[in-house]
């Protein structure tokens, strides 16, 4: 277990970068984490996605695949791609303090 | 961590259910980890994307001994529906999605593909026989070229 510092705040993650405890996430903590993979500024659109992310999280323990994202949260595919260009899924979960989706579809 | 995978490439040769998957799964996979990635059709793989074959993509009941199924059952008339009829059962419920709607989602990924010119040729196909997003018939040498710099996976 490693530790960093977020926004000016020190939280447990994993290997990957991906926070360990979901619950010691704060908006701050996801602008950050935002701009460290190259989106910035995080617009409303990627905000309706990580807002997503968490609550699916929230309700299931595990953050939904990319094709589960395109299908629920209002968002489709290409789009999800175009707001988080390195991985929909993986990023949005990464910026939205929950672990990361495993899940081969 | 190690070395990290930022490019790939997947030719998908075959036109069986079982010989079109593998190669889906990977490309979308290797988008959802950021991966850039293609797909090059050849061959009968090129029945992924036909407009009017990529609904009817069948297991192969015989020569397949994964069927675990005596070859002389596998050439009843019917065999291949009724196999492919159960996989897409079982992957339904694991929510794979079926063929055409998986293209849909890979291109949706931005992931590129390619039909092969020689085999296109061969079956005497052109650009109006395939779905959208198939971005061009290619040759081998420009798939090489599209490919540079990445891995190549031949399924």
């Amino acid at each position: 277990m490693t530790v960093d510092t977020i926004a000016g705040t020190t939280v447990d993650v994993n290997e990957e970068g991906f926070l360990t405890d979901p619950s010691q996430w704060n908006e701050d903590m996801a602008v950050e984490l935002a701009r460290r993979e190259g989106i910035d500024p995080l617009t409303e659109r990627h905000w309706e996605v990580i807002r997503f992310m968490r609550a699916a999280y929230e309700a299931k323990g595990t953050g939904p695949t990319v094709r589960m994202l395109g299908k629920t949260s209002g968002v489709p595919v290409k789009e999800l791609y175009q707001l988080f260009p390195k991985g929909p899924a993986k990023l949005a979960a990464k910026i939205a303090g929950i672990p990361k989706p495993r899940g081969c579809i | 961590m190690g070395d990290t995978i930022e490019k790939v490439s997947i030719i998908i040769s075959k036109g069986s259910l079982e010989g079109i998957y593998p190669g889906l799964i990977m490309a979308n996979g290797a988008r959802a980890e950021g991966i850039e990635a293609n797909l090059f059709f050849t061959f009968f793989g090129l029945d992924a994307i036909h407009t009017k074959r990529l609904e009817h993509i069948k297991v192969a009941a015989v020569g397949n001994p994964g069927m675990h199924m005596a070859t002389l059952v596998g050439v009843l008339p019917g065999m291949s529906a009724i196999a492919t009829h159960m996989m897409e059962k079982k992957m339904e419920s694991f929510d794979i999605p079926g063929i055409p709607e998986f293209m849909e989602l890979i291109g949706d990924t931005g992931c590129g593909m390619y039909a092969c010119k020689a085999s296109v040729d061969l079956f005497g196909f052109t650009q109006d026989d395939f779905i959208e997003q198939v971005q061009g018939i290619i040759t081998v040498g420009e798939f090489f070229g599209i490919a540079g710099g990445g891995e190549i996976i031949f399924t």
